[in-house]
């Protein structure tokens, strides 16, 4: 399957009304790759993911996806190569898994023709791709929260596109179906090549799970990189307003995020006293700014 | 599972689809069969048909020909009309309240209505025009006012509720004012009612069903995608904004032309669609069953307001007395599992 699929952005802005959510902004996603898109509550990072779907119409600038604006074409012919998950999409009340798997071959079939076996096939594979084979039959709604997630990425694997993204995939969702949904994208990512793209919470998966990072404040990108070069201290700092402690985990090697709040905090060798004292309102230097 | 097994399940739901579309097509036959037969005098099959196919029979020729065939074939295609109208609102919202009766449509077409009838003194012809603008101007309206700032479902709903709470005090306050004999012909416009069809007035209503069914039925699958929300079918490659306004139109329309016909035969609309779901299973496509269990409602409800009671009654008095405890039950049942509109 290929990955020469390229997305990318060039000085896009985007508004809600008055709001102007991004301003400005020049993105290059990876190809192949999984990229996590970081930041903040409201920092605009799930409105820049949908923008790259097209689901938002730029104010100014292009999402450009094989060098070509989305801009007027296809939208059908769009959705064969981009897929998206949304954050909370909805299920029919009572439709089996097989039928809801089978609405992500929307785009390669016309409006009034009936399966085909290829169809069949690519619905097939995706479900033992996701491991849900044994529910095809069910109800969706009788599922449990994770075998739900499964289901939907199941979807947008029958949509059979090059590139992915997925608006936090994981949330809802217990820490075990967390890793089970992030496994799940990099066995995707790894045996077909599928370019993934993900707006995450949780900073310690995204530096784990993710090949390239962006960070983002309000509507900046403020870095961009691999996890082990770019996540520092000084980068949560920036972008969560958090102090913290950032160090190898020892599972993965990739950095960790320990954040350091005002209460639980243990002084630790060599720290400066000040720093961690709790009784003080934060970071000397973030009093004196 | 491979895919000899998911097509085997999935042939098995497509089978009960088409076993329950057979069933119904079956029971809207025998229930238009006793409309044309029964009545003060009782005509055999074989004098119906000698009727329709053209044959003069004494007393039949009139009485089937003019008066119970229009009557029957007039319920048969308002019901599909409000049935396929209905659950494409309410599939497209996902949501079994916004279903264009409650949301102010038929309020709209209804207000026009009695306007001409008791204002503007109309025939009947100029009333169903007005009553067909009335339900696109004010579809329109709902629309557009829903529409700023991004589309929402629900708040489509509030507002055609809300309009739908304004025009009918508009309909109260023009029969408050009107003269006793315009108020027979203007009750129809309140509840809905199938005497007086005349082949005149069920014409326009077979011709909109026979043009746009067809065209609502083709969006079947965009409507499948629409179902999963507005972000999952636009990533799937629906034009949601052209796909919504093409349903929008089409459902009005065909809700209008049944409505300038038969008046807002009650809850007809707003009852098909979770009936049908709940007999062919709620992940299949909903229009057409919506549209037969519609046809089948009004024919029903038709024979029971004629013959069940001493008194004859107008359907939308049976339809509203069916819908009214379903509306009540689907609120609680709304509140009960937490949800919000």
């Amino acid at each position: 399957m290929s990955t020469t699929h390229t997305l990318a952005a060039e000085a896009l802005t985007l508004a809600y009304g008055d709001r102007v959510v991004i301003e400005g902004l020049d993105i290059e996603i990876p190809p192949g790759k999984i990229t996590a898109i970081v930041g903040a509550n409201g920092c605009g990072k799930s409105t820049l993911l949908r923008a790259l779907a097209r689901l938002v119409a730029p104010r100014s600038g292009q999402v450009l996806l094989d060098g070509q604006s989305l801009r007027g074409r296809p939208t059908k012919e769009i959705a064969r190569t981009l897929g998206l998950l949304p954050q909370s999409p909805t299920a029919p009340e009572g439709i089996a898994v097989a039928d809801l798997v089978g609405r992500g071959r929307h785009p390669h079939q016309k409006l009034l023709a009936r399966w085909s076996e290829r169809d069949y096939a690519v619905v097939a594979q995706a479900l033992a791709d996701t491991g849900i084979a044994d529910l095809a039959d069910r109800a969706v709604d009788e599922l449990s929260g994770g075998q739900r997630q499964r289901v939907w990425i199941a979807m947008a694997l029958a949509q059979e596109t090059d590139v992915l993204l997925l608006d936090e995939p994981t949330t809802f969702l217990d820490v075990a179906h967390q890793i089970e949904v992030l496994d799940l994208l990099t066995d995707l990512n790894r045996d077909r090549g599928t370019t993934i793209v993900m707006v995450l919470h949780d900073i310690n998966l995204a530096a784990r799970y993710a090949d390239h990072v962006f960070a983002v404040r309000s509507g900046r990108i403020v870095a961009s990189g691999a996890p082990s070069e770019v996540i520092t201290d000084t980068l949560i700092r920036d972008v969560f307003d958090l102090d913290s402690v950032v160090v190898p985990d020892p599972v993965s090697g990739a950095p960790i995020v320990l954040p350091r709040g005002r209460h639980h905090v243990r002084p630790l060798p060599g720290t400066h006293h000040d720093a961690l004292d709790p009784t003080l309102p934060g970071d000397p230097d973030d009093r004196a700014r | 599972m491979s895919a000899p097994q998911i097509i085997a399940g999935r042939r098995h739901r497509q089978r009960r689809h088409a076993l329950v579309t057979g069933v119904l097509v079956l029971l809207i036959a025998v229930a238009y069969a006793v409309t044309l037969m029964v009545g003060k005098t009782f005509y055999s099959p074989a004098e119906v048909l000698a009727v329709i196919f053209g044959d003069t029979v004494p007393g039949a020729s009139f009485t089937v020909g003019e008066l119970r065939l229009p009557r029957a074939t007039l319920a048969l295609f308002a019901g599909f009309a409000f049935g396929i109208a209905g659950a494409t609102f309410q599939t497209m919202l996902r949501n079994p309240l916004a279903s264009p009766d409650i949301i102010g449509i038929s309020s709209g077409a209804s207000a026009a209505a009695v306007f001409g009838i008791i204002v503007l003194s109309l025939d009947e012809t100029a009333v169903s025009l007005m009553a067909l603008g009335g339900a696109l101007l004010t579809a329109a309206a709902i629309y557009l006012l829903s529409n700023r700032g991004g589309f929402a479902g629900t708040r489509l709903i509030l507002i055609g509720i809300g309009v739908a709470a304004m025009l009918d005090s508009a309909v109260t306050y023009v029969l408050s004012r009107a003269a006793a004999w315009d108020l027979q012909t203007a009750m129809q416009w309140l509840t809905g009612s199938l005497n007086g069809a005349t082949w005149a007035s069920v014409l326009p209503v077979v011709l909109s069903c026979a043009l746009l069914a067809p065209v609502m039925l083709s969006q079947n699958r965009n409507l499948g995608a629409l179902r999963l929300g507005d972000d999952s079918a636009a990533a799937l490659g629906v034009n949601v904004r052209r796909t919504r306004v093409l349903l929008i139109v089409g459902a009005v329309t065909l809700l209008a032309f049944a409505t300038a016909a038969a008046g807002p035969i009650a809850f007809v609309a707003f009852m098909a669609g979770p009936i049908a779901a709940r007999i062919v299973g709620a992940g299949a496509s909903p229009l057409l069953p919506a549209g037969l269990v519609g046809a089948l409602l009004v024919l029903v409800a038709d024979l029971i307001g004629q013959f069940a009671f001493d008194n004859r009654y107008p359907v939308g008095v049976v339809t509203g007395v069916l819908g009214a405890p379903y509306l009540i039950y689907l609120l609680i049942r709304t509140n009960r599992s937490g949800g919000s509109l």
